[in-house]
């Protein structure tokens, strides 16, 4: 099991149940996310990983007849405690989905969503953020004479960076990526994963990858999720190399065939 | 190679009964345009006539609506079609926001319960005859507004809006409140993930993504409001002067032909100039109707990816 400094945790599950209607699909998870680091969830599909993510900026909440228990701690703090402002949370924990979702706006408007989100009114920072998110996420080239283009007219690739930049533009301290790079060839995978590699610099990253060689490759730690029960959680390396459950060497040695 | 071409060849009766029913649905189609065409041929033809005893400017732009004055009848539709629009302005006035925002209700904030309660008993009040909103107009609505403003009579601009606008309301809730809830949940997903208010994200992100189908219900309605006259004949007051204010009394185009087609001479200048309003009221309608139509379309394509 992982051991971190107790000031290095971002994010703590501390026994959290989690059901869809009368099914259980989370089962007692203990876990913890270290500071500036990049932590990789695996497992078999339909294991729970996005469930799991999704619990860190609250997004369960919004599928009516969900029920959880147990605390989530983000800075030593329970976000599922009364007092804790949603919205708040939600700035601070970006987000990017699985499948490419932007909004049915311009370039532009889509990164500075965020922004305006905050009530940001000063035109020249929301466009300075703007450019600045676009080229942390490496998309700025290709777009920078395009930004009142429709969202909708880039490829997968470029859909799935602008939702990076997006994520980016309110300067989150978590970021959370759900198989941020399912839809994507190789060569923006590996551009996306260079630009994960430069942001655990200021950010905590988490990110579901069915990829082995991608968790393999980026990751810090990985966890591995079967049943909706951690398995094991180390450093990456350990765990793909020395894998101590017959489970987790099983799924490894399975993926990489 | 025989063997497999006798497989791909059509035998003769399919053949025959795909043309069949493709002759079939070409047919019902054709014959539906015809009779629009027709409609307009008719009104066209006969309504036309008016001009050649009436100018276009008296008829357009002349307030002053008398055919069966005895020394000189008057043939101008301005107070007519000031009523029409009076109405049409004021329902989609009530309608609009009315309708928005019991769409937004039932599709963002109401639990699917009350959801499948409410939706239905809305699209129940479409269904209402309009001559019973016009008795309830007469009845209940035109004495309490003509209490409530000190007024003579109550039958007037106003409470027709209000009658018409109750009769616009469910098609703007249902299909804004359609088109609401078909925008993809990704959009609420990622606007929420990015720290949105649930007031945020219906303002910048669903409103606008829906805003052309919104729109389009809109439309639909205005040409409902524009065409209805049995609700209108009740309520409106049937003055033929020109209208001053939301209180007067007014006489929609349609109210007016339903008012006079029983006692014209077929083939007089008053029954042609009936047949010219019509015409207007056509085109009126058949425009808004197409232009909501192409907006529609553009709704439905638009997040097609
Ligand atoms: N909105 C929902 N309502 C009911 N059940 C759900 C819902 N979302 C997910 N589930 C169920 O929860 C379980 C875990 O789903 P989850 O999406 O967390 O899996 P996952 O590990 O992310 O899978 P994948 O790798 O395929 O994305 C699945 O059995 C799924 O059927
Ligand atoms: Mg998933």
């Amino acid at each position: 099991m992982v051991k971190l400094e107790k000031n290095n945790v971002k994010v703590e599950f501390r026994g959290v149940n989690f059901c869809y209607n009368e099914e259980q699909i989370l089962f007692n998870v203990d876990f913890k996310v270290p500071s500036n680091r990049i932590t990789a969830l695996i497992g078999p599909s339909g294991c729970g990983k996005s469930t799991l993510i999704r619990c860190i900026n609250r997004m369960n909440e919004v599928i009516p007849m969900s029920r959880m228990d147990g605390q989530v701690l983000y800075n030593k703090e329970n976000i599922y405690d009364k007092h804790v402002d949603v919205v708040e949370l939600r700035r601070r924990i970006g987000m990017v989905f699985q499948k490419p979702n932007p909004f049915p706006m311009s370039i532009f408007d889509n990164v500075a969503y965020g922004l305006r989100l905050q009530n940001v009114k000063d035109k020249s920072m929301i466009r300075e953020t703007v450019k600045e998110s676009l080229v942390k996420a490496d998309l700025w080239v290709e777009v920078k004479d395009r930004l009142d283009l429709s969202a909708f007219r880039l490829s997968g690739g470029q859909q799935q960076r602008l939702c990076i930049a997006r994520a980016l533009a309110v300067n989150p301290d978590v970021i959370l990526l759900d198989e941020p790079c399912s839809a994507l060839d190789p060569i923006a995978t590996a551009r996306i994963e260079s630009l994960l590699k430069k942001l655990k610099k200021e950010e905590t990253i988490v990110i579901v990858t069915h990829n082995m060689h991608q968790a393999r490759r980026i990751s810090d730690y990985t966890c591995y999720l079967f049943g909706g029960k951690i398995i094991e959680y180390s450093e990456t390396e350990e765990i793909f190399n020395n894998p101590q459950n017959k489970l987790t060497k099983d799924y490894i040695s399975g993926e990489f065939g | 190679m025989m063997k497999y071409w006798a497989r791909i060849t059509r035998s003769n009766y399919r053949n025959i009964k795909e043309k069949s029913i493709e002759v079939f649905f070409s047919a019902i189609s054709i014959t539906a345009l015809l009779i629009l065409i027709g409609i307009f041929v008719f009104l066209f033809i006969t309504g036309i006539q008016a001009f050649s005893e009436t100018s276009p400017a008296e008829f357009f732009l002349g307030n002053d609506w008398n055919p069966s004055a005895y020394t000189t009848p008057r043939y101008g539709t301005l107070g007519l079609v000031t009523g029409t629009l009076m109405v049409t302005l004021g329902s989609l006035i009530i309608a609009i926001p009315l309708g928005i925002m019991s769409a937004v209700y039932l599709s963002e904030i109401a639990s699917p319960k009350v959801r499948e309660i409410v939706k239905p008993v809305i699209e129940m009040i479409a269904s209402i005859p309009s001559v019973v909103l016009g008795l309830i107009g007469i009845l209940f609505l035109s004495p309490l507004i003509a209490g409530i403003f000190g007024l003579s009579s109550g039958l007037n601009a106003f409470t027709s809006s209000i009658i018409v606008g109750i009769m616009v309301l469910p098609t703007i809730i249902s299909i804004s409140e359609d088109v609401l809830t078909s925008l993809p949940q990704e959009f609420r997903e990622a606007s929420l993930a990015l720290g949105a208010t649930r007031w945020q994200m219906i303002k910048m992100t669903l409103l606008p993504a829906a805003l052309s189908g919104i729109i389009a219900s809109i439309m639909l309605g205005l040409g409902r409001a524009v065409g209805e006259t049995m609700a209108v004949l009740m309520v409106a007051g049937n003055s033929r002067a020109m209208p001053r204010s939301f209180f007067d009394p007014i006489r929609p185009m349609t109210a007016n032909i339903a008012i006079e087609i029983k006692e014209v001479v077929k083939g007089s200048l008053h029954y042609e100039a009936l047949f010219a309003i019509g015409l207007v009221l056509f085109v009126m309608t058949f425009l808004v109707n197409f232009i909501s139509d192409i907006i529609i379309e553009r709704q439905v394509g638009r997040f097609k990816w």
